[in-house]
């Protein structure tokens, strides 16, 4: 590989896109390079905001070092793990319960001492031999009650890892057993980490699941004109914290949030909201659809990452609920907010300007994430989604389009019709007609190459030879991916940032959040560390011996 | 709510013997081969089974040692888990080989797969096969196997099933040689640089396996490499079948089928064992052996040390003496340490491990035989559930383990000395000393320095000189 760390000479030129993916190529096998050749597409945005088709949500190859985690991983670490007070059981054998033990750093405020918060623990049946021979219904059982028994939890959550439907296990009907007999909620996730090809499975059997077990359990409204639920945000590195702050000083009544610092109270109540808010289309809008089926809640798209796409949502949300005393407070809130985070913004834009960033990572964030990096003149020369499908990179206009392939056939999609008694549409369709004339598009959602460059690469499901091969190509001025790349990235020469976990700080939601941002990239990009690899012995001998002989 | 927060000390509900598990003390079988073909040159680790164990072991391993940890996987669906893993862990294989070029190829069988009873050895030997009608100019590398499913045993026994499974299928039966095999078992990469140092004070070729010193501890450079470098090489591997002695260390690990074990049985190599060396006693019987087997006295900087520690016990006995510990982690681990402070004068009241040998309570009463007033507690097969009702009535003034028992330290109010693996919320965990005379020393200096900030902290007044 060559020099990537060559500091004296950062103005190298950008190869084209289309040597680029030449060189990503080369190397593979010609049936793996047929396949991934449609993974890796050079955008081009043409008029009407149509982009070039890009294959996703496809199998990973085997042996090629993904990124991607399994059906189990999205269900019950990314979508149940952060509600604090449902105890969630992993029925396996060790390692899978052991390794989503809080790793994703989500954050949850327990409202007093008394509150649940069972996210600090880690609930396995650590499935011994004898019940993959056997079973493991009875330790199932078992493992319910003792649950039950330590805690009085209000639910119990089960998750299946990969051995369960292997070995015939029925946890459906353990749980609808233990409910009964215990007199509190108890569910099971079918999430076996081999269904679906992806996290993103078990996203999808997450939301089922929730909808089924937990949404509209309780009808009570309880106050508050301007009723929402934040879906997709789940809380890491604070984020949610800021984004209630906002709703707050705004004036807005969140009902639910799926699920960042939430309880299942929430669930069960969300239906009475008003307007749904999906921050990760990804991993949350089969809710947002049934919840719109199944009792009239219409959703939007919003981003509350970038201080303009902040302001920008917060206006949305407003223009919504249509009311002269929401709109004049949100504009006041942002009027507010925007003085501290313009002075930050012009004093990083200074140094960050023109530096490239490249983003691989998860379904959504590598999307939002190029609104901080543009606010700072940075510009994103490649991005792509580690478990996304087409309709986040292209839109949903592409829905229609999309071929159901064995793999997603396998995750049940939930028949719903519109609850008999419970449906009310929240809008009128002349007022619908209204809002979508303006700014508001509802059930919509844009996908995040319409908003990319022209010649940008995107790439799908990105591996780590390639990862590797992009920076030897683009030496990009910072890498924003996962913990796994981390340290490749790093020992390349260039800096990387967490954007799954944050590397441990945050929040970068809001307005807050994009100062947070703002200075720790511009930390980053600008660190002085990488010159210091050499030693002066290696690059300067002569200067050596000067030292020592004069 | 009353079972969250800390029960008092009077309180003491009756123990229930739980099935499940609460806060695990030990991680799945496979994350331990993979840690332990990580240390072999030139290597990929490979798991067979779906993509999702692979991607959690790495970001468990990569969150301790802040280093690459590639981990190829064969990525298997539904319809392979129900016809077979076989065609997905050729694919995958041919794959890891086109990219990596890597000198060994390290396969190790996850849940699903041993679940489903996919037989390894044999897509492996029809890969070799159809590999070599391919007629490809570049040579296959070898690929050793390991069965390695989570149902039985913790990531310990996947490790050293996994030194077994190198030699069983690496080493030969060469000339013999003066060198000495050294199986350290899981420490850290700080760990084998300093037992490196060791055998060449003593002027002893050593063939350490695993080595991970560098591949999880590596240099910032100036181009970054697929494979780290570093690990044990190959050829050392096959060399092993010639040595002149093994020394494998690990308290329980006394009759079990070992890859020390294999080199005796299969190549006559004088096979010593002793527990991991920590502390002094145990760093003596080391040090000893390696006399022996080098024909040579102890270095005189080692001399130094082992005098320096003595001095420093002297120096700290004051602070440490009767301070009550809770112990946890692996159970090799958890002998070392316990052997270590009782020397110190702290009396271990709990030794807790989630592995299950059944061999810790012998292995602990050997070494702390003539030095604990009151034998501790003793716990095989626990989680962070049990260790707390054992141990709260207990009255423990530290904790000593890895990262996950931090809950029980905020709840109690105690310092938790962090050791062994995994470390996630410290810096610097793959660079803790714990063998030797030296590694004996930091962990001596670092109790005192915990109990005397504790107490410092505890004290309204603000002493500063303690
Ligand atoms: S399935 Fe088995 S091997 Fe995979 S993570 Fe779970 S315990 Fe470990
Ligand atoms: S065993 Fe299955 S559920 Fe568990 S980590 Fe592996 S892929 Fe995921």
């Amino acid at each position: 590989m060559s020099e990537v760390l060559d500091t004296n000479n950062p103005e190298t030129l950008t190869p084209p896109p289309e040597v680029v993916k030449e060189e990503l190529l080369a190397k593979y096998p010609t049936k793996v390079a047929r396949k991934r050749a449609k993974q890796i597409v050079i955008n081009e945005v043409g008029p009407d905001c149509t982009v070039p088709e890009i294959m996703a949500n496809v199998r990973t190859i085997p042996g090629i070092i993904t990124q991607r985690g399994c059906t189990y991983a999205g269900c019950k670490g990314v979508v149940l793990g952060p509600t604090r007070d449902i105890v969630n059981i992993t029925h396996g054998p060790i390692g899978c319960g052991f390794y989503s033990w809080l790793t994703r750093r989500n954050q949850t405020r327990p409202a007093g001492p008394d509150d649940f918060n069972f996210m600090t623990y880690c609930f396995s049946t650590d499935m011994q031999e004898e019940q993959i021979i056997f079973g493991g219904e009875k330790k199932l059982r078992q493992a319910i009650q003792e649950a039950y028994d330590l805690f009085k939890p209000k639910a119990i959550a089960v998750f299946a890892t990969c051995p369960v439907g292997l070995i015939g296990d029925d946890i459906h009907a353990v749980c609808r057993e233990m409910k009964e007999k215990l007199g509190i909620n108890i569910f099971a996730f079918s999430c076996e980490g081999y269904k679906g090809v992806s996290q993103s499975a078990g996203h999808h059997i997450a939301n089922n699941g929730i909808f089924t077990h937990v949404v509209g359990l309780d009808d009570s409204v309880n106050g508050g004109r301007f009723r929402i639920n934040l879906l997709g945000e789940y809380n890491i590195g604070g984020d949610a914290f800021e984004i209630e702050r906002l709703f707050e000083e705004c004036g807005l009544n969140l009902v639910a949030t799926f699920s960042g610092n939430s309880t299942i109270d929430q669930f069960a109540n969300s239906h009475t909201a008003d307007l749904n808010l999906i921050m990760c289309h990804r991993s949350i809008n089969y809710v947002a659809e049934m919840m719109e089926t199944k009792f009239g809640i219409p959703w939007i798209k919003v981003n509350f990452i970038g201080a303009e796409a902040t302001a920008k949502s917060l206006r949305k949300i407003a223009a919504y609920f249509d009311d002269p005393e929401l709109s004049a407070r949100v504009e006041e809130v942002i009027a507010r907010e925007m003085p501290a985070v313009e002075a930050v913004r012009a004093e990083v834009h200074e140094r960050c300007a023109g530096k490239k960033a490249m983003l691989f990572v998860g379904g959504s964030r590598a999307h939002h994430y190029q609104e901080l990096f543009r606010e700072m003149g940075m510009e994103t020369i490649a991005a792509g989604y580690e478990f996304a499908h087409r309709d986040d990179y292209e839109g949903r206009r592409v829905l229609p389009n999309i071929k159901v392939d064995a793999d997603s056939r396998n995750i049940e999609e939930l028949h719903v019709e519109p609850d008999p008694q419970r449906f009310t549409p929240r809008i009128t369709p002349e007022d619908l007609a209204r809002l979508a004339m303006g700014d508001l598009t509802f059930k919509d959602y844009e996908g995040m190459m319409p908003t990319m460059a022209n010649g940008s690469l995107v790439v799908d499901d990105i591996s780590q030879y390639e990862t590797e091969k992009l920076i030897e190509l683009y030496r990009p001025d910072i890498i924003c991916a996962g913990i796994k790349e981390k340290y490749v990235i790093q020992k390349s020469g260039v800096p990387m940032k967490q954007l799954h976990s944050y590397d441990y700080s945050g929040p970068y939601a809001g307005f807050q959040g994009a100062i947070n941002f703002y200075q720790e990239i511009d930390r980053m990009v600008n660190s002085k560390v990488w010159k210091f690899l050499k030693a002066p012995w290696q690059e300067h001998p002569e200067l050596t011996a000067h030292y020592v002989w004069e | 709510m009353s079972s969250l927060r800390p029960a008092r000390k009077n309180a003491k509900p009756a123990p229930v013997p739980y099935v499940s598990t609460t806060n695990a003390c030990k991680l799945c079988t496979p994350l331990g081969a993979c840690l332990a073909f990580r240390g072999v040159e030139g290597a990929i680790p490979f798991l067979h089974g779906s993509q999702g164990c692979a991607t959690y072991m790495r970001r468990y391993i990569i969150s301790h040692f802040r280093e690459p940890m590639d981990i190829a996987s064969s990525s298997l669906g539904e319809k392979h888990a129900i016809y077979g893993g076989g065609p997905n862990l050729k694919q995958g294989l041919l794959n890891v080989l086109c990219k990596y070029n890597p000198q060994l190829i390290t396969v190790a069988t996850t849940c699903l797969t041993e679940t489903i009873g996919d037989d390894v050895p044999r897509f492996v030997k029809e890969f070799q096969q159809e590999y070599a009608a391919r007629g490809d100019a570049t040579p296959l590398p070898p690929i050793v196997m390991v069965s390695s499913p989570s149902y039985q045993g913790t990531h310990m026994e996947g490790f050293h099933r996994a030194v077994r499974a190198l030699v069983d299928q690496l080493a030969q039966a060469p000339a013999s040689t003066a060198a000495v095999n050294l199986l350290p078992g899981l420490v850290s990469p700080a760990d084998i640089r300093y037992l490196k140092e060791i055998l060449g004070d003593f002027g002893l070729a050593g063939i350490i396996l695993p080595d991970i010193s560098e591949t999880l501890d590596g240099p910032q450079e100036a181009t970054y490499s697929k494979i780290p470098a570093g690990g044990t090489p190959l050829a050392q591997i096959a060399a092993m079948g010639g040595s002149q002695a093994t020394i494998e260390c690990g308290a329980t690990l006394k009759g079990q089928d070992t890859a020390g074990q294999l080199l005796a049985d299969r190549f006559g190599v004088k096979l010593f064992r002793i527990g991991l060396a920590i502390g002094l006693r145990e760093t003596d019987l080391l040090f000893s052996l390696l006399e022996m087997l080098s024909g040579r006295e102890t270095p005189r900087s080692h001399a130094l040390e082992r005098g320096r520690l003595l001095d420093a016990m002297v120096d700290g006995h004051k602070y440490v003496f009767g301070k009550r510990a809770v112990v946890y982690g692996e159970e090799d681990l958890v002998v070392g340490l316990t052997a270590f402070l009782a020397e110190i004068g702290v009396r271990p009241v709990l030794c807790a491990s989630g592995g299950n040998t059944g061999r810790l309570k012998a292995a602990i009463a050997a070494v702390t035989a003539d030095l604990l007033p009151e034998f501790p507690e003793v716990r095989g097969g626990v989680d962070f559930h049990d260790i707390a009702e054992e141990a709260q009535n207990l009255a423990p003034d530290l904790l000593i383990g890895h990262s996950k028992g931090y809950h029980l330290a905020k709840r109690w109010q105690i310092p938790l000395i962090r050791v062994g693996f995994p470390i996630h919320d410290r810096f610097g965990g793959q660079r803790l000393l714990h063998l030797g005379y030296r590694g004996a020393q930091q962990l001596l200096d670092r109790i005192i320095n915990a109990i005397l900030a504790k107490k410092q902290a505890d004290s309204p007044i603000g002493y500063g000189y303690l």
